[in-house]
């Protein structure tokens, strides 16, 4: 993380600071959160992305105070609340079950955080209004939850934790229980929401593709660990590491040698430039593969072992002539034909700059 | 069409008589053991009190005068019968006391097993079901053996310096409630624990995450989500209680009497079976009427929330 990245402390929402978080002890300890640090700045759309079992429910409910990290320190907007109970952080939740409470109406569901902060009945009813109409629910107001769709219920939940105007919104995998339609939906319905309200929104998910659309900044977990923090862009073209540069998108790793600041293939070839020294291993994305004739100046012989049609464009599989394979993403043609039957020869253009030498 | 109506309304009506046939054993069976019953004792409170016990005619009012009203002896003028009203008093509100010590005992007890891994949960409801094995008027007697003056409590007590006169609680209106809310218990938690066990924990950490406070969470999500299992614990304690005959008479002593040994009087000592059975039926009446009270206004603060 450079140190751009940093919001200066008057713009920080939340911060963790060096927070590690053990369950259990003796031989089943489980190291959930391992050494973590991160700094979200106010309004900021943040994601925290990784594969199940990572740690980001963990990093959320230290944040929103139901767990205690074994040691580090929890700050909103500067000021150390590790120990502060949930219920006077200023900090709300919407649960991945939504959690919506079965024995009110949609309406009574919204007020209930401001009722609890003792909000003066006119201010809670005008809020409650301003909510629903804000998520368009309001025709809604008087039903219970179990009389609401899938998406209505994630929206009664967004609604309650926004009523009462918190510092930060905490989202746990808020749409993994939606189809896939209504997933597109509500995500631009929370970009809306996250610009209306200028909330901080910390964001959770195990889908790359959702992080890269919404988010202003993703964090890269891996068992426990934040490996990268980073604008969506930077995490996609400068994966830290090889766990990153998987995680996020598809990705062609192949064996290098780094020289005097040039990178080669084993195949022989020089597709770029790159920091290090010796063997290393370089990421190229599929789309920054171009093919060519072969034998044209300066490509890269390979041979189509076979191709797989996507709609868009195409999965093209290769070989170079040292044996290792890749996969190359070729947009598709008008006429659906892409003519490329296994065995062709063809030539293999890097796009400049596509070259990401990797840590390990 | 009007054919094929016809048809299907007297195919319909075939199988409403094939209906009503199939279920005339129950039929007749609720009849002879739930309403034959309540009717004979309804037509005993009707009658005049045969001289060695039993009933005879004429039919007469007189029973259900006597429930309310006494007749002074030598000179005929009527007043109310204060004591009557004295142990129906006795009685619900001893109920009342019961039903309330059991739901405040109850409610922590069925929350703390319903909290338990679900393995160790069969084995504290094994537990709380334990004394049902055992007699009644043994439980009651045990209960005897710990309050009486020289019994456990007491000796405890004295043995740790905290009293020096032994407690008589044994033959009160204490001793009653005490052995009430004993054997009543199960009875509470049994349909609490069965409600939190459907209740989903995570609407605690929604509450909480919302600002409320543990009493909040309390008041406002978890009582009102788990109603139906507090409303049926109450009924299941307040019947049995209003109509306790053993725990009052062993443990209240000969005085402290409760409707149910009152009831018990009529038909034995005092001979005097028509008031037995008119009492029998106020009994009833009372337990309808807290009955339908209680179950519309707990539906009622149920739909205000
Ligand atoms: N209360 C707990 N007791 C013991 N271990 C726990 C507890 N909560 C979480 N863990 C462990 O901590 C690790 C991180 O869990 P966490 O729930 O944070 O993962 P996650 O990234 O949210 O995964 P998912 O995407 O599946 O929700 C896991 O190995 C999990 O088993
Ligand atoms: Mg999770």
């Amino acid at each position: 993380m450079t140190a751009m990245d940093q919001p200066s402390p008057a713009d920080q929402a939340i911060a963790a600071d060096h927070v590690i978080k053990r369950f259990g002890d003796g031989d089943s300890v489980v190291r959930a959160l391992d050494d973590v640090s991160v700094t979200i700045a106010k309004g900021e759309f943040f994601t925290l992305l990784g594969p199940s079992g990572c740690g980001k429910t963990t990093l959320l409910r230290c944040i929103a105070g139901f767990e205690t990290p074994t040691s580090g320190r929890i700050l909103l907007s500067g000021r150390d609340i590790t120990r502060e109970p949930p219920n006077r952080r200023r900090v709300n939740t919407v649960f991945q079950s939504y959690a919506l409470f079965p024995h009110l109406t949609v309406a009574q569901n919204v007020a209930f955080g401001l009722e609890m902060l003792g909000k003066p009945r006119a201010e809670v009813s005008r809020t409650v209004d301003r909510m629903l109409s804000l998520v368009r629910l309001d025709a809604f107001a008087a039903r219970r939850p179990d009389a609401l769709s899938g998406g209505q219920q994630q929206r009664v939940a967004l609604a309650r934790a926004l009523a009462t105007q918190p510092e930060v919104l905490l989202l746990d995998e808020p749409l993994s229980a939606l189809d896939l339609k209504l997933r597109k939906e509500m995500q631009s319905e929370l970009k809306r929401l996250q610009h209306e309200t200028g909330i901080t929104f910390v964001f959770v998910t195990h889908d790359q593709e959702e992080a890269l659309t919404m988010s202003d900044r993703i964090g890269v977990m891996s068992a426990g660990k934040l490996l990268q923090v980073g604008p969506p862009r930077e995490i996609y073209n400068r994966p830290v590491n090889r766990f990153v540069a998987d995680f996020i998108g598809e990705t062609n790793f192949l064996p290098a040698l780094v020289e005097d600041g040039q990178v080669r293939l084993t195949s022989g070839e020089v597709v770029g430039q790159g920091q290090g020294q010796g063997r290393v291993t370089v990421a190229i994305r599929p789309e920054q593969l171009h093919l060519a004739l072969p034998g044209d100046g300066g490509a890269i012989p390979a041979t189509v072992e076979g191709s797989t049609y996507l709609g868009t464009d195409s999965h093209v599989q290769l070989r170079l002539v040292d044996g290792s394979r890749l996969v190359a993403r070729v947009p598709s043609q008008p006429s659906g034909d892409l003519a490329l039957p296994a065995g062709t020869q063809v030539g293999l253009r890097v796009a400049p700059g596509a070259v990401q030498v990797l840590a390990d | 069409m009007a054919m094929s109506s016809s048809a299907e309304t007297a195919a319909a009506r075939r199988r409403g008589r094939s209906g009503w046939l199939l279920s005339t054993p129950a039929l007749v069976l609720l009849l002879l053991g739930a309403a034959g019953p309540l009717l004979v004792v309804l037509a005993f409170s009707l009658l005049s009190k045969g001289e060695y016990g039993g009933v005879a005619l004429p039919v007469s009012g007189q029973a259900w005068f006597e429930i309310f009203f006494q007749r002074d002896i030598f000179d005929g003028t009527i007043s109310p019968a204060k004591a009557h009203l004295a142990i129906f008093w006795r009685s619900v509100w001893l109920s009342l006391a019961t039903t309330l010590i059991t739901f405040v005992l109850g409610l922590p007890t069925a929350w703390f097993i319903a909290t338990r891994p679900e393995r160790q949960r069969a084995l504290w409801l094994f537990l709380i079901t334990i004394p049902f094995w055992t007699n009644l008027l043994i439980r009651t007697f045990a209960i005897m053996e710990v309050i009486r003056n020289e019994g456990l409590l007491n000796t405890t007590l004295i043995a740790m310096g905290a009293i020096d006169q032994p407690l008589q609680i044994l033959f009160t209106d204490w001793a009653t409630l005490i052995g009430m809310a004993y054997v009543y218990l199960p009875l509470m938690v049994l349909p609490l624990y069965a409600a939190i066990d459907r209740f989903d924990m995570r609407l605690l950490e929604a509450g909480y995450d919302l600002y409320a406070s543990r009493w909040r969470l309390l008041r406002r999500v978890i009582l009102p989500i788990v109603r139906p299992g507090i409303v049926a614990g109450c009924i299941l304690v307040f019947i049995p209680s209003l109509g306790a005959y053993v725990t009052p008479r062993v443990l209240g002593g000969g005085t402290n009497m409760m409707v149910g040994n009152f009831i018990e009087l009529q038909f034995g000592q005092a001979r005097n079976w028509p008031l037995g059975a008119s009492l029998s039926m106020a009994l009833l009446i009372i337990v309808m009427v807290a009955l339908l009270v209680y179950v519309r206004a707990s539906a009622r603060e149920g739909r205000d929330g």
